[in-house]
């Protein structure tokens, strides 16, 4: 049984207490939630989710279905695979201070295009942002670069052209 | 013209064709209190909140419409939690209006403050904390409409006491819009490759369940039934929608399902299930489940096809629809069921005669000879709730229902306390007919408080209580399991069920012979007024057949009662004689 990360947009009403309700259902029956992310759509009334969970095909259509049939839900999709656009961003904070290490750092920010958002003499902030498979371990590498802290924003999907 | 909150609430409940309210009063709501007093609605006062949900569940199950209820906040709301978690398994329409704290309290605590919507979103189809006066109105309506549309479910709707007193412009009183369902049909394509496995099916076997019921679809299935000269069975929950009067009935499978209907089950092969969600105490072993069968999934819940028995062939739509399209096509293609059908209908037969549900008689009284004989003196016109637990599974064994809505039982969570509230909630809706509530010891004294509502209401219920000492089901489990190592489910002899009984102003019967039954039966559906009854029976009773879990449906417990002895009054209509037979496993 092939396990790989899956994800799914789910279009809903904007209420309060539609997130808890998918997140409940999802953790009470035993899925797991990799990623979660949330936001108002172009329509204020309604909020696009994005989850990313690991699981079989047949985990994910038990998932799809006890989501689709909540209340306020009006559509769930299968994003999975080459049918969209994937993002992510991750702010990542490097203690820059070592010798060699602010040339290095200054270098790769040229070169992957990543933004510096602030520094000073010990560490530095970096906004990085692509597509999430290979991101993750791009960001890891950094540990030979003064890698402290990073926070993400979790996937934002959206289905291709 | 001003309109307050709690005016809002009884025009949408009276919109809603609400007749009554089961509720218990409180601080939260004494507001919605005080204008019910100006108000037509029906309102029985219950004695615990407990009470309140399951009568609103047992009236909701015996006459189709939404059970509604009215709690206060904090434990008021919780206490309604398990009948609320009860009826969501059970997909049961009711509504439950709770009060909260003001809204400038909620979030901090407050005197009688709990996260109601928060505990009970995992248990109700939908829930709402109502959050300003504007939108009261709309939720409630919406709330009914959920409860009843596609799979009914229960729908709570918080109430804080603040928005109920506010005060708005009749004019601007909006209640529409808001949650649509869409139905769905079965497409021309499903039905033609549903029509078409039937025509090659040698050995059919149509299984209902509470789905049937749901959808009002009994009529629906019985046509069917003749139609395709199918052998019929349904789940704890279907009980009902198929007459079990018919031969074509086999009984319910399953755990402690007849012996017939679980080797239809193990040999059928086409199983047309129909508003049922094959659960564990029908499946058992799911790998052995139904092995020879290809499967027809009947279904209006997308989420209940394919969960734990996958599917030839899946129908996500209304039961009512589905069946009446099949029965439909069939007739007018003329259809006639394969010639090799009439030999399975006589192998049917064969198994109902072989192992006919029994027990030895002798004795102390036997709980199954108390259900016969309900069964038998009700002229089969009785609405009949239960508790949970052996008494339970001998009233859906020996007791025969020929209507739909006439068996009210907690299927899914398997609630103790369930049956006396129920009753009393079924009653309500029909106050001609004879109401009883299965008992055992254990079971009658969770929710026991009822009695004064049943008295105070002038709710006639007849309560019949299986007294054998003891948490009969996990007695019997110790027993079997765990070398009669009977941990703490001996009932002691106390309460004294008959001063119980008359300390509510009811009338107490006792039976402790054999001879004493049918007169104390006799005698409490006579009487005008609420009855208890309560038969002392032999002790360490089993219910059989048993598939031990985990096992496959055709490796059945039959106790200590030898195939071919006759014992049971349904059986002996239809029954011949019968040798001993080597499959019967006298027990332990």
């Amino acid at each position: 049984m092939e396990v790989k990360e899956n994800i799914i947009s789910i279009l809903v009403n904007n209420k309060p207490d539609v997130l808890a309700r998918i997140s409940g259902t999802l953790s009470g029956r035993g899925f797991n939630i990799e990623s979660i992310s949330a936001n108002v759509t172009k329509d204020p009334a309604r909020t696009k989710i994005i989850i990313t969970t690991l699981g079989s095909k047949a985990t994910l259509a038990k998932i799809i279905k006890q989501i689709a049939k909540l209340v306020d839900i009006i559509a769930v999709e299968d994003l999975t695979g080459r049918k969209a656009i994937r993002r992510e961003m991750f702010l990542v904070r490097l203690n820059w201070g070592q010798e060699g290490r602010k040339e290095k750092i200054a270098a790769l920010v040229e070169k992957k295009k990543w933004k510096l958002l602030c520094a000073d003499d010990e560490t530095c902030i970096l906004e990085i942002s692509g597509e999430n498979g290979a991101l993750l371990a791009e960001v890891m590498e950094l540990n030979e670069l003064g890698l402290e802290d990073f926070t993400r924003t979790g996937v934002v999907a959206l289905e291709r052209c | 013209m001003k309109i307050s909150g709690a005016q809002i609430l009884f025009k949408v409940l009276e919109a809603e064709g609400v007749e009554v309210i089961f509720g218990y009063p409180g601080g939260a709501v004494i507001g919605i209190y005080d204008e019910m007093t100006r108000q037509k609605i029906r309102h029985i006062l219950v004695r615990h909140e407990q009470g309140a949900i399951h009568a609103a569940d047992g009236y909701a199950r015996a006459s189709g419409k939404v059970g509604v209820c009215l709690v206060t906040s904090g434990p008021g709301a919780t206490n309604t939690v398990t009948g609320i978690a009860n009826a969501y398994l059970d997909s049961i329409p009711v509504v439950i209006f709770t009060g909260q704290v003001p809204t400038p309290l909620i979030g901090s605590d407050a005197f009688q403050e709990v996260d109601i919507t928060g505990i009970t979103r995992p248990c109700t189809k939908h829930n709402y904390l109502v959050r300003n006066i504007a939108e009261l109105g709309k939720v409630v309506h919406e709330a009914f409409r959920i409860a009843q549309s596609g799979r009914p479910g229960p729908v709570l709707v918080d109430l804080p006491k603040d928005i109920m007193q506010t005060e708005i412009d009749e004019a601007n009183l909006d209640i529409n819009g808001g949650y649509s369902y869409e139905e769905r049909l079965p497409t021309t394509a499903e039905i033609d490759e549903v029509v078409r496995l039937f025509g090659a099916a040698q050995k059919p076997l149509l299984f209902s369940g509470g789905g049937v019921i749901l959808a009002k679809a009994s009529l629906e299935l019985r046509r069917l039934a003749k139609t395709l000269r199918a052998p019929v069975t349904s789940s704890l929950m279907g009980l009902g929608a198929f007459p079990a009067a018919s031969p074509l009935w086999l009984g319910m499978p399953g755990m402690h399902g007849t012996y017939a209907a679980n080797m239809a089950l193990c040999h059928c092969d086409l199983l047309i299930g129909v508003g049922v969600r094959f659960d564990d105490r029908v499946t058992s072993k799911v790998e052995a489940f139904a092995p020879n069968a290809r499967i027809i999934h009947i279904d209006i819940d997308p989420v209940s096809i394919d969960k734990i028995v996958n599917s030839h062939l899946a129908l996500n739509c209304d039961a009512k629809s589905a069946l009446a399209i099949l029965d439909e096509r069939l007739i007018a293609t003329g259809f006639q069921p394969s010639p090799t059908v009439a030999v399975w209908l006589e192998q049917i037969q064969d198994w109902k005669k072989e192992h006919p549900l029994g027990y030895r008689k002798g004795g102390a009284i036997k709980p199954q000879f108390v259900v016969e004989k309900l069964c038998e003196l009700s002229g089969g016109k009785a609405i009949v709730a239960t508790e949970v637990g052996q008494s339970q599974m001998w009233a859906a064994q020996f007791f025969s229902f020929d209507e739909p809505n006439c068996f009210l039982t907690s299927g899914g969570l398997g609630t103790m306390g369930f049956g006396l509230p129920a009753a009393i909630g079924a009653q309500v809706a029909y106050p001609e007919r004879l109401v009883i509530d299965i008992a055992g010891d254990g079971s009658i004294q969770m929710n026991i408080q009822e009695l004064g509502t049943a008295v105070e209401s002038n709710l006639p219920v007849k309560i019949a209580i299986i007294n054998n000492g003891f948490l009969g089901m996990v007695r019997q489990w110790q027993e079997i399991f765990y070398q009669k190592r009977y941990s703490h489910t001996e009932l002691p002899k106390t309460p004294d069920f008959v001063k119980i009984a008359q300390a509510y102003g009811a009338k107490g019967l006792r039976a402790q012979r054999e001879e004493e039954v049918e007169a104390i039966i006799e005698e409490a559906f006579a009487t005008d007024g609420v009855v208890v009854m309560d038969f002392i029976v032999a002790p360490e009773e089993g219910v059989y057949p048993m598939v031990k879990p985990g096992a496959p449906l055709d490796e059945m417990d039959f106790g200590t009662v030898a195939a071919g002895e006759k014992t049971n009054r349904k059986e002996k209509r239809e029954a011949g004689e019968g040798g001993d037979d080597p499959r019967a496993r006298a027990f332990n």
